[in-house]
């Protein structure tokens, strides 16, 4: 197993006749990687979960091909895919020990005792299970019950690819971390394809090599956490990663500068001018933005908030309203006339919410 | 559960129910408890008996006592026999009804329709369909060479009580069973799917399993039920033929109102109600420890 | 494959429950001289005939009258009854609570044969017999037990706070109870009205121990047509077809929460 290959896959649910369809998951094309992990991130009823059932099987996509390397397995059921997958709420046999529960899968494919055995004591140990190995799965706490939930994926070693739907919703706070990077060794000792989905973005961000982030239906962007936090493809994905997200001001844009109700801004990069009526903004991040008791753009404070290991400060301009970081000398009140100062590179141009390159000179 | 305050004026919300629960119970085991202890030579002059109606009861060797523990021994085969029935039956069903549409609703009323029969007419059908010269069931198997009739052979009257209890109660263990399928959540069966499990392994290792807490209740009414039962096999055995459908229930209704026979119907009355409190508490307790003994 | 077995066992199973009533309403658009002459599968001389004489004769609707006053009766007592109890078993902890609930359960398993006699007697002397409050508050015997704990499970599906944050937007407890809480338990009280309603309506030994003349329940009117000489088969089936009509129709008002309703209790 090398890859999963979605072929324009697109998913509507049956409307009426002749209507034009409305997608729960508009057309997407990409090829995941073997060894990586992917998480499909976004706000909910955004097509993630229909994303992940496609590729679980339990919903035929209307249009497009699920490929497996080159096989198509977009009508084949579930048990013939060869996937793993952790749900939501723990999905463990009551009625079984937690070693029976992690047999159970092989023992239904005919493999023979003794294999049974030794696979069963790899992941046991591989997940920490071996001292509960011998207790009924359903006294176990939640983190343990999906810890087997995820080794009766892992004990087929025929497994294509393991799916995770918001596996760590009923996990206790201080548990998800542990229980993450425990994930995440997984992923290395095994060299598995991962999907993951979650409408968190510090699980999607620490967990994936590469993150989907979703939106009505669509995704906006594919890409590292690094690209997304440096250079978000869409508004949204500006606004939906990173905390606080992205600043955004309407602009209008002439080469290198654009200017918001009279304020000027380095864009670093000449621009094109954007075609007439189409909506302009800047976008910058609080965490590359700067406020300082003088110098640079003069804005008016109106509060402050203390994060203990940096303080925000949120202030007026241009008629409308931005985020950015205080500096630890600059002692501001709300009320303040505060200096701005932005990294250069860091002011992005979004026209129609989609970001533009500029040209650099 | 835990912290649930502590109130003692809860007390005034339950007096209501407490009086008419009272008024309908207490007075009247009172007055069984009362005739249970004496005799009587005529109109309303009772001595004292002590235990004697209860010693000729729980003595086989006597009469009351014979007639008695053979009524129990009979409801009690009754009550197992049934339940082996009903049970597989009742769970087989509510696994073959529809998922979705129109068809869900239904077959629901469907099944639930001769729960709401009054027993009389239950008894009433049955003994119209059972009968072989007006009745289908009687006559069709008469016609293809078997011999059937309820009023006159035992064997035939024991079927019968006991097809028209599996007809009359089998659709509340189905519908009791489908609640609980009802609230298993989609992703079990998509994991059984994905680990390969057959449609038995399902079955026997999730559906039954989560099944267990809803059985154990239709357990208990079912057995509380059918130990009690006394109106459908009246209308259409009367008890007969001989005493070969003499149940509990109607053994205690002949000797009290038939015979009015007061010391002997009220310790009758008194054991009666022990054994069925006995059995219903063992059984509860024993599920309810299981559970919990399995959960560690 | 899978879904061809599940409709015939369905199927098989529906045809085998409606075998026995399609022969009741068979026979009750017989006449007497039909049913006894030969076996037929449908009328060959349908009559009304039968249900003729049900509507025109005041015994037996009547009896009709009398069953559906002390059904209602007794519905409407228990639940009333029923709901207080069931809250504070729900919400409070009290001297002997866990006892109480386990006595009051311990109701639905007396047999009703064993009070038949004690009832009897009892409400002969406060002057009830033979009315239809007897049979109403007979059956709250085991039909208050039922309501309060059907209820008692419904409340507690209901978080706490809701009370509490009533009590601080100055609601007082009736007013609280009446306009929040009995709303959000609505479909409790339906499921508990139904099994109220069902217990009620099909009991017959107690109902009939009870009465005599002025408040006989249909069902024991029928057992006058047993002892008269000659079963009448159409008119008895006549009258059991109509015993079934109202179940059906509180069946089908309620189809949509019997899956979650029968899940009684603390299940």
């Amino acid at each position: 197993m090398a890859s999963i290959t979605l072929d324009h896959i697109a998913h509507a649910y049956p409307g009426a006749p002749g209507a034009a369809p409305h997608y729960a998951l508009k057309p997407i094309n990409h090829v995941w990687q073997q060894g990586r992990a992917y998480a499909l991130l976004g706000p909910s009823g955004c097509g993630k979960t229909t994303l992940l059932n496609i590729i679980s099987g339990l919903v035929i996509p209307s249009e497009g091909r699920l490929l497996f390397d080159a096989t198509d397995v977009t009508r084949l059921s579930t048990e013939k895919r060869n996937i793993a997958q952790v749900f939501q709420f723990p999905v463990i046999y009551d009625t079984m020990t937690v070693a029976e529960n992690l047999a159970f899968p092989l023992k239904n494919r005919g493999v023979e005792k003794n294999a049974i055995k030794r696979r069963v004591d790899e992941i046991a140990d591989l997940l920490d299970l071996r001292p509960v190995l011998g207790r009924r799965a359903r006294g176990l706490t939640a983190d343990a019950k999906q810890k087997i939930s995820l080794g009766r994926g892992l004990v087929r070693s025929d497994v294509s690819a393991v799916l995770f739907d918001e596996p760590l919703t009923v996990i206790d706070p201080a548990l998800k971390w542990e229980l993450r990077s425990k994930l995440k060794a997984v992923h290395q000792a095994l060299d598995l394809l991962m999907i993951y989905v979650t409408h968190d973005q510090v699980e999607a961000l620490t967990f994936a090599d590469e993150v989907v982030v979703m939106k009505d239906g669509a995704v906006l962007q594919i890409g590292t956490p690094a690209e997304l936090f440096e250079r978000p493809a869409h508004s949204f994905v500006g606004y939906f990663i990173g905390s606080p997200g992205m600043n955004f001001l309407p602009a209008t844009v002439a080469g290198r500068e654009a200017r918001v109700q009279g304020t000027v801004f380095d864009l670093g990069a000449s621009y094109a001018a954007p075609a007439n009526g189409a909506k302009v903004e800047i976008g910058f991040r609080p965490d590359y933005a700067m406020l300082h008791a003088n110098g640079g753009i003069a804005v008016q404070m109106l509060k402050v908030e203390d994060l203990g290991r940096r303080r925000l400060g949120r202030f007026a301009i241009g008629g409308g309203e931005a985020i950015a970081t205080l500096a630890a000398d600059a002692d501001l009140q709300p009320g303040d006339t505060a200096g701005l100062t932005i990294e250069p590179g860091h002011v992005h141009l979004f026209v129609d919410d989609l970001r533009v390159e500029g040209a650099r000179a | 559960m835990m912290d649930k305050p502590w109130n003692n004026r809860a007390w005034l919300f339950v007096v209501p129910v407490l009086i008419i629960v009272l008024f309908s119970s207490l007075v009247p085991m009172m007055t069984v408890v009362n005739y249970s202890v004496q005799d009587t030579m005529g109109q309303n002059n009772f001595f004292w008996n002590g235990v004697a109606w209860f010693q000729g009861l729980l003595d086989p060797t006597t009469d009351i006592g014979g007639r008695f523990a053979s009524a129990l021994v009979r409801n009690l085969i009754f009550s197992i026999v049934i339940l082996c029935l009903e049970l597989p039956l009742g769970i087989a069903v509510a696994l073959c009804i529809p998922k979705q549409g129109w068809k869900v609703g239904a077959t629901l009323v469907l099944i639930a329709l001769p729960l709401l029969i009054p027993w009389t007419v239950v008894g009433t059908i049955w003994q119209i369909f059972a009968r072989q010269d007006i009745g289908l069931l009687g006559a069709a198997l008469n016609a293809i060479g078997i011999h059937y009739n309820d009023t006159q052979d035992p064997t035939s009257a024991w079927a019968t009580i006991v097809i028209m209890d599996v007809w009359h109660w089998t659709g509340m263990i189905a519908l009791l069973s489908y609640a609980g399928l009802k609230a298993i959540p989609d992703a079990f069966y998509q994991a059984a799917r994905i680990d390969g499990a057959s449609r038995w392994s399902v079955f026997r290792n999730i559906e039954l399993p989560k099944l267990q807490k809803v059985l154990v209740i239709a357990v208990l009414l079912r057995f509380m039920e059918s130990f009690m039962i006394y109106t459908e096999p009246s209308v259409v055995t009367g008890g007969g033929p001989g005493e070969a459908t003499s149940f509990l229930s109607l053994d205690l209704v002949k000797i009290a109102l038939g015979q009015v026979d007061l010391g002997n119907a009220a310790a009758m009355s008194i054991v009666y109600y022990l054994i069925t409190l006995t059995i219903c508490y063992v059984f509860f307790t024993i599920m309810t420890q299981l559970d919990q003994r399995k959960g560690v | 494959m899978r879904i061809q077995t599940r409709t015939i066992v369905i199927t098989a199973y529906l045809l085998l429950l409606f075998l026995p009533i399609y022969w009741l309403v068979n026979m009750s658009f017989k006449t007497n001289a039909e049913i006894t002459g030969h076996l037929s599968f449908w009328p060959h001389h349908p009559t009304l005939g039968n249900y003729g004489h049900i509507f025109s004769d005041p015994v037996w609707y009547n009896g009709f009258l009398h069953s559906l006053s002390y059904v209602f009766l007794n519905t409407i007592i228990s639940v009333a009854l029923a709901l207080p109890a069931a809250y504070a078993f729900s919400r409070y902890r009290f001297i002997g609570d866990k006892h109480l609930f386990f006595w009051l359960l311990s109701n639905l398993m007396a047999p009703p044969a064993v009070f038949a006699m004690p009832f009897f007697n009892l409400y002969y002397s406060v002057g009830l017999f033979d009315t239809v409050w007897a049979v109403a508050l007979a059956h709250c015997l085991f039909n208050v037990p039922l309501a309060v704990w059907i209820l008692e499970g419904f409340i507690s599906g209901v978080p706490r706070e809701i009370d509490e944050t009533a009590a601080l937007d100055g609601y007082s407890f009736p007013r609280f109870f009446v306009k929040i809480f009995l709303p959000l338990i609505a479909n409790g009280i339906g499921v508990a009205a139904f099994f109220c309603f069902m217990f009620s309506w099909v009991e017959q030994l107690l109902a009939t121990t009870l009465t005599t003349i002025h408040a006989k329940p249909i069902v024991a009117v029928m057992t006058q047509v047993y002892s008269a000489a000659g079963m009448d088969w159409g008119l008895l089936s006549a009258v059991g077809v109509l015993t079934m009509i109202p179940g059906a129709i509180v069946i089908w008002f309620v189809r949509n929460h019997i899956a979650k309703g029968f899940a009684l209790g603390r299940v």
